[in-house]
């Protein structure tokens, strides 16, 4: 039984951790390496469009993980790796797009038309609580009326 | 004033809805990305020819407009591209030139003796670095380079015959008007 849990329990694990970069792809310097795999964790792989290329198995994965590797030997920052492979991919492969004229609808879309809900909720409120027409007091016809009614219900 | 409490949510609305029906038209295909190469200098390669033939270069293809063909043995949708492609070379004389992606020599040549050879050459890409300077994601890709060297058109997948008499024809035309 405790068997069966430990290796349930270690099938798990390795499920959890599973990355795809393989050991041989991993630079020797642990410093670049950790770099490479902050860096991965955030480039789209593009066959597999929901992955990074630090989970993905695809082909394509692997070739761009090498690509950001080499570049990291070769002395290029973090932000010149991400701008080579952006050249030959364009931004879609950015998991977190970067904020500017064209992806300002979304970024700010969805909290715009929260506050706008809310502004309109406002209004809407308002008017329901706040009658805006005064109510006029009921002239001496009206509240004779009112009186015989008040009594029919009563006898 | 106060209508445009009733009128913005139903026009947002409309938004939504016609973005929805564009996207979920037939032949709209989310997973065909822009590229971030068009109207860009085509990357170098220097790749070795297929056999004896000598090396296919970037270099080498300036100064004619050329159409270069990522491609692979093992690709299926390439397949389906294969007889248009030979059409083009005999009929159309498409200056034509393939990049065999992920391939080895004896497996392209076997694809070319069966299904025939519509490529003027062939330069071997067995890493994929071409590939990846390319931007390529999946094969088949197809590239239009103009005579100085600019990536002008990009087709994602299998040619067909609307995307070539629609696209690639006229944009030869109009890149080299004499031929």
């Amino acid at each position: 039984m405790k068997a069966l849990l430990l290796s349930l329990a270690l099938a798990l694990s390795a499920m959890t951790a599973a990355h795809a970069v393989e050991p041989g792809e991993r630079l020797a310097n642990p410093v670049l390496e950790a770099r490479a795999r902050v860096i991965s964790s955030e480039l789209r792989c593009l066959v597999c469009q929901n992955e990074s290329i630090d989970e993905s198995g695809a082909d394509l994965a692997h070739d761009i993980r090498m690509l950001v590797r080499e570049r990291l030997v070769a002395g290029d920052t973090n932000a010149q790796t991400i701008q080579a492979v952006v050249n030959r991919y364009g931004q879609f492969v950015l998991l977190k797009p970067p904020v500017e004229p064209a992806t300002y609808l979304l970024w700010f879309g969805p909290p715009g038309l929260v506050a706008l809900g809310l502004v309109g909720t406002a209004f809407w409120l308002r008017r329901r609580y706040v009658s805006p027409v005064a109510v006029a007091p009921l002239n001496a016809e009206e509240r004779r009326r009112l009186e015989r009614l008040l009594q029919d219900n009563e006898g | 004033m106060k209508r445009i409490f009733f009128i913005l949510p139903l026009v947002l609305f409309f938004v939504l809805v016609g973005y929805f029906v564009i996207s979920l038209q037939p032949g709209h295909d989310t997973h065909v990305l822009p590229s971030a190469m068009l109207e860009k200098p085509a990357p170098a390669f220097d790749l070795p020819g297929l056999d004896n033939s000598g090396p296919l270069t970037m270099a080498g293809l300036k100064g004619h407009v050329v159409v270069i063909n990522f491609f692979a043995s093992w690709c299926v949708p390439c397949r389906i591209e294969h007889p248009l492609l030979l059409r083009l070379a005999q009929e159309n004389h498409l200056p034509l030139y393939g990049i065999a992606y992920k391939d080895t020599p004896a497996n392209i040549k076997r694809l070319l003796d069966t299904f025939g050879d519509p490529y003027r050459r062939i330069g071997m890409d067995q890493e994929g670095h071409a590939g990846l300077n390319f931007g390529v994601y999946g094969v088949p890709e197809t590239y239009v380079i103009d005579a100085n060297g600019i990536i002008r058109k990009r087709f994602v997948g299998p040619l067909t015959p609307e995307t070539v008499d629609k696209e690639l024809m006229p944009l030869l035309k109009q890149l080299e008007p004499s031929t």
